[in-house]
């Protein structure tokens, strides 16, 4: 049964509604090895061609904790401002579903690695939100079914299904939000500045590629309205596995006109699983939880309890980069920026990559004008956020250094810019290919120069006459002819040499 | 007294003797017991699976090294060995007893196949069992019960029945069990064989399809205590893959054994347990039992009365415990990605294709766990049944460390009674459970165990067992008793086992 929503006016839903959200942040580590064996933790390649007896959960086969993911957990829990848990286990929460091979998820359930935490979240017009961290936990990734054959893509409809386990068991970070309440019209804001704070902190600590395009950071979304003023949290909705930052920001907006068209008409909201339609902003039924599916947890006797030493702990803590918010205040201080130059650059989304940027080398205003100016044109062109595009902050300083060293004109460095973002590799192997380094054999410009100056006699006699500016054309024509690889101020040089 | 002549009849430190002085090649010892079973098996049952080939191969390659002038991988090296079809085999079947797994046949060894390939012991083929190893008397294999070689109307006891029957029948000196409430020790004793129940992560379960996680544990079958002990070392140490698996060095277990062998038990401590004896005990199993600890007296221990109240609620507990674990372990044979298929015709969902397979692969016993397990833990009833089961099995566990205090073992004898007839008590589930009293508490404790042969029950003629017990990582102390035990016993009233009635030809 599909109805057609009529939906209230979003300045009406929060005259009559006090919106509440719930975020769970599923983050793939980017470990070497899976949770719980040995087999390669990679994105893609072959369907089954990463897996083994433990993550195909083959008869007789056991778990090893990856010590590698515990230790990222507990890194993200000391960054997240949470507490450790000094004792903690796995749980088995069982379910049957085709993609999971055990047909239990091994997961933590009442006893999380980190609890009780904080993360502040910067919103565009520079109000700190403090967002409360109810916990995170370890589980492990379930594989991927393929439908073929329906017109979906769903199971429904189709004529078989395929399935690849290569993610199956691969190390998965779950961060789940306390209920955020009083954030009235910005909720929708609050929401994509979180799971955007989220993303780059994760990033800075390099424990996630943090991919939301590739699956690697997903963000469930639970929404629900209580009405102006009151204190008993209405029925919610999650939706599920939404892909992108501006995505988020639209599904919750989505959800709460939903829910407040329906509960004004003196409806009531079904807690269900919802998706998220990218096209039109909509959002979709999937499974009623009509009736709470039992997930009969009960602690994974195939593996010992984990119990992270304060010591550890604390060496961890050591370990933790200077994290963006820190990072921000720093450069801040650092380039003398006033407090709006700071927020046009983070809200630009620029601010950290700049930073990094400038870590790996570069002057701060080369750096800043890079990503405020051509590649802020290019993520736009491109349609993905700043810092999804195929580039890191140590490429874009690569490229700067190689401008300052003479080695790239500045339109040639935009062109090599261009190539690793088209996927060309990294910025020497862009240059090779394209042929793009700067002519800085003189032999060769010399020729390119005379040839130029031969060309046009009455050009020669105008410099030679004094009028120095004239040389401009030539220094064009030369540039022309070397497509654009020289160095136009050795061309200057060559031709008043020439010209004397 | 045995024959020497014939090779089936010796113990495995016999066999490995003479197989590392080159006066018989382990190709000619597994062709005896090769040719015992084609003989006896269709008799007994013991195998669902016997891989004459591979054995053959592994014998062959042992005596190449021998021959070369190598020194043997193990003091086993060479000497054949029955393993109980739940640990996988790369190559070769291994079904759990189930039709699930029917024509399944792993990709991967257990890290316990492994152990005995590298140590050169010659796996002759995989045992029967009760359906993943849930049951007390092997009647529910799905491919047939097997025979007790004592009496051939009678069980072999349970889950690993295949693997002492192979003992008791002379087709194996060696056998591999799996010891979850029992398995390994109460076949042990209705056989007149010895079973021992490892401590739990001695011996890694890596390979072994599991019914309950937290109690499953591989351990030795065996004619003699000495054997059992050599097997144990071969077969025991810490093993990565398995998390549960104790990083520590393996008992002194043949050590222990020799040392027992010499008989003298002085400065011992021996509690006799008080909850297990009286009421639903056969009075010939009691009267060899109490034989046993006069013996034990005479060879120089001191044997006192220990109470342990909480066992008698062990038997409840863990018939929630590992259900419950079972429902979750057995979740994965879905028809989805190995194993057995049914109605996969187009007409039926995923969903559908799942639940007629679990129905039709899947027999009435492990059904009923399934079930039982998966009430236990659903929400509302985890804190009256499992909780309550955890907090049963902490007392348990505060039992024997009690016990421990004052002594150095605990012993009882291992099953309530002999071995029952075929059928009689398989529409009576709780009376089949009673199979396990006295086994099941050093499972919920971790603890190690065996079953010695202590006499025949004087009103049936049947082997009862004589069940010792130790604290975890004391499994040597059992060695050193059973082994004077069984020292004595042997002297006086000759080799147990070898009283078996004679089984070639007809059944009886
Ligand atoms: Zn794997």
């Amino acid at each position: 049964m599909t109805t057609v929503v009529e939906l209230m006016d979003y300045a009406e839903v929060v005259e009559r509604f006090d919106p509440v959200l719930g975020l769970e942040v599923h983050v793939e580590l980017s470990t070497a090895t899976k949770m719980f064996c040995g087999c390669p933790n990679l994105f893609g390649g072959e369907p089954n061609t990463h897996v083994c007896p433990t993550c195909l959960g083959l008869p007789g086969a056991l778990p090893v904790v990856n010590g590698k993911a515990v230790e990222s957990a507990v890194r993200i829990g000391l960054a997240l401002n949470c507490a450790i848990a000094p004792w903690c286990r796995f749980a088995r929460k069982n379910y049957f579903y085709p993609d999971m091979p055990k047909n239990f998820q091994t997961s933590q359930y009442d006893e999380p690695i980190a609890f009780d935490g904080h993360l502040d979240v910067v919103l565009d017009d520079g109000e700190v939100v403090r967002i409360g961290i109810e916990r995170a936990h370890m589980e492990e990734d379930t594989g991927k079914s393929l439908h073929v054959g329906g017109a979906t893509g769903r199971i429904h409809g189709a004529e078989h299904s395929l399935l690849d386990y290569n993610r199956a068991g691969v190390p998965l970070i779950e961060i789940v939000t306390k209920p955020v309440t009083g954030m009235g019209a910005r909720a929708p804001e609050v929401a994509r500045a979180y799971v955007t704070a989220l993303r780059d902190l994760l990033r800075a600590m390099d424990v996630s590629d943090v991919r939301m395009d590739q699956g690697s950071l997903r963000c469930d979304a639970n929404v629900s309205l209580m009405p102006k003023g009151g204190t008993e949290f209405g029925t919610r909705t999650e939706t599920k596995n939404v892909n992108s930052l501006r995505s988020v920001e639209r599904a919750v907006r989505y959800e709460m006109t939903r829910h407040a068209a329906i509960l004004a008409d003196g409806g009531s909201i079904r807690q269900e699983t919802r998706h998220f339609q990218e096209a039109d902003g909509t959002t979709s039924a999937g499974r009623t939880k009509e009736t709470a599916e039992d997930y009969r947890y009960f602690p994974e006797p195939d593996l010992v309890p984990i119990a992270p030493s304060k010591e550890w702990v604390e060496q961890l803590r050591t370990t933790l980069p200077e994290l963006p918010w820190e990072r921000r205040k720093r450069i801040q201080q650092e380039w003398n920026l006033t407090d709006e130059e700071l927020r046009d650059l983070v809200n630009t989304g620029a601010a950290d990559l700049v930073a990094a940027t400038v870590d790996a080398g570069a002057e701060p205003g080369e750096a800043r004008s890079w990503w405020v100016q051509f590649l802020t044109q290019q993520a736009n062109t491109r349609e993905v956020e700043l810092a999804e595009l195929a580039i890191t902050p140590a490429q874009v300083a690569t490229v700067i250094g190689l401008v300052k060293q003479g080695e790239l004109t500045n339109k040639l460095a935009r062109e090599v810019v261009q190539g690793v973002l088209d996927g060309e590799g990294e910025p020497g192997e862009v240059i090779e290919r394209r042929g793009l380094k700067v002519v800085s054999d003189d032999s060769a410009l010399i020729t390119a120069v005379d040839e130029a100056l031969a060309a046009q006699p009455d050009v020669v006699e105008k410099i030679r006459g004094g009028k120095v500016q004239a040389a401009g054309a030539i220094v064009g024509a030369v540039m022309k002819a070397t497509k654009g690889q020289a160095d136009a101020k050795r061309v200057r040089e060559l031709i008043m040499e020439r010209c004397q | 007294m045995t024959d020497p002549t014939d090779l089936t009849k010796l113990s495995a430190a016999e066999l490995a003797a003479k197989i590392h002085a080159r006066e018989v090649t382990s190709a000619e010892v597994t062709r005896a017991h090769l040719d015992r079973i084609a003989a006896v098996d269709d008799h007994v049952h013991a195998f669902l699976h016997v891989d004459r080939e591979g054995a053959l191969a592994a014998a062959e390659a042992v005596d190449a090294d021998l021959a070369a002038g190598r020194a043997p991988a193990s003091p086993l090296a060479g000497v054949p060995l029955a393993l109980k079809d739940v640990f996988t085999t790369k190559g070769i079947p291994t079904t759990c007893g189930s039709r699930t797994l029917e024509d399944w046949v792993p990709p991967y060894d257990a890290t316990v196949t492994r152990r005995l390939r590298e140590a050169g012991v010659v796996i002759l083929g995989k045992t029967n069992m009760d359906e993943f190893a849930m049951g007390s008397s092997t009647e529910n294999s799905a491919f047939g019960p097997t025979h007790n070689p004592w009496d051939h109307a009678r069980i072999p006891g349970g889950s690993g029945g295949g693997s002492s029957a192979s003992l008791a029948a002379f087709e194996a000196p060696l056998a591999i069990g799996t010891d979850t409430g029992g398995s390994i020790r109460q076949p042990g004793a209705v056989t007149g064989t010895v079973g021992v129940k490892p401590t739990y992560g001695g011996v890694s379960r890596y390979g072994l399809v599991a019914f309950s996680s937290s109690l499953d544990q591989g351990g030795p079958c065996a004619r003699t205590v000495l054997d059992a002990a050599l097997l144990h070392e071969v077969i025991g140490g810490h093993d990565p893959m398995d998390s549960t698996s104790i990083d520590a060095p393996v008992p002194p277990v043949v050590e222990a054994a020799r040392e027992g062998a010499r008989g003298d038990l002085s400065g011992m401590r021996i509690g006799v347990v008080s909850e297990f004896r009286g009421e639903g005990y056969q009075p010939g199993v009691l009267r060899s039992f109490e034989a046993a600890v006069d013996q034990l007296r005479a060879l120089g221990a001191e044997v006192v009365e220990v109470s342990c109240p909480h066992f008698t609620y062990a038997l409840p507990a863990y018939y929630l415990i590992a259900p419950s674990e079972a429902s979750s372990n057995l979740a994965r044979f879905d028809a989805m990605r190995y194993g057995l298929r049914v109605s996969d015709d187009g007409t039926h969902s995923a969903e559908e294709v799942m639940s007629l397979t679990r129905e039709a692969g899947f027999g009435p016993e492990v059904k009923r766990r399934i079930m039982l397990g998966t009430y236990a833990l659903s929400s509302g009833y985890y804190d009256a049944y499992y909780g309550s089961a955890q907090q049963v099995r902490t007392l348990i566990i505060r039992d024997f460390d009690a016990a421990f205090e004052q002594v150095d073992v605990l012993v009882s004898p291992t099953t309530p009674t002999t071995a029952f007839k075929i059928g009689e008590r398989v529409d009576d589930p709780l009376a089949m459970y009673l199979a396990d009293l006295c086994t099941i508490p050093s499972d919920l404790a971790g603890n190690a165990a065996l079953s010695v042969p202590c006499g025949l029950s004087d009103e049936d003629g049947l082997p009862v067992g004589l069940q010792v017990m130790a604290p975890a990582l004391a499994d040597d102390r059992l060695y050193k008793v059973a082994a004077a035990y069984e020292g004595a016993r042997d002297a006086t009233a000759g080799s147990l086992v070898h009283q078996v009635p004679e089984l070639n030809g007809a059944a009886r």
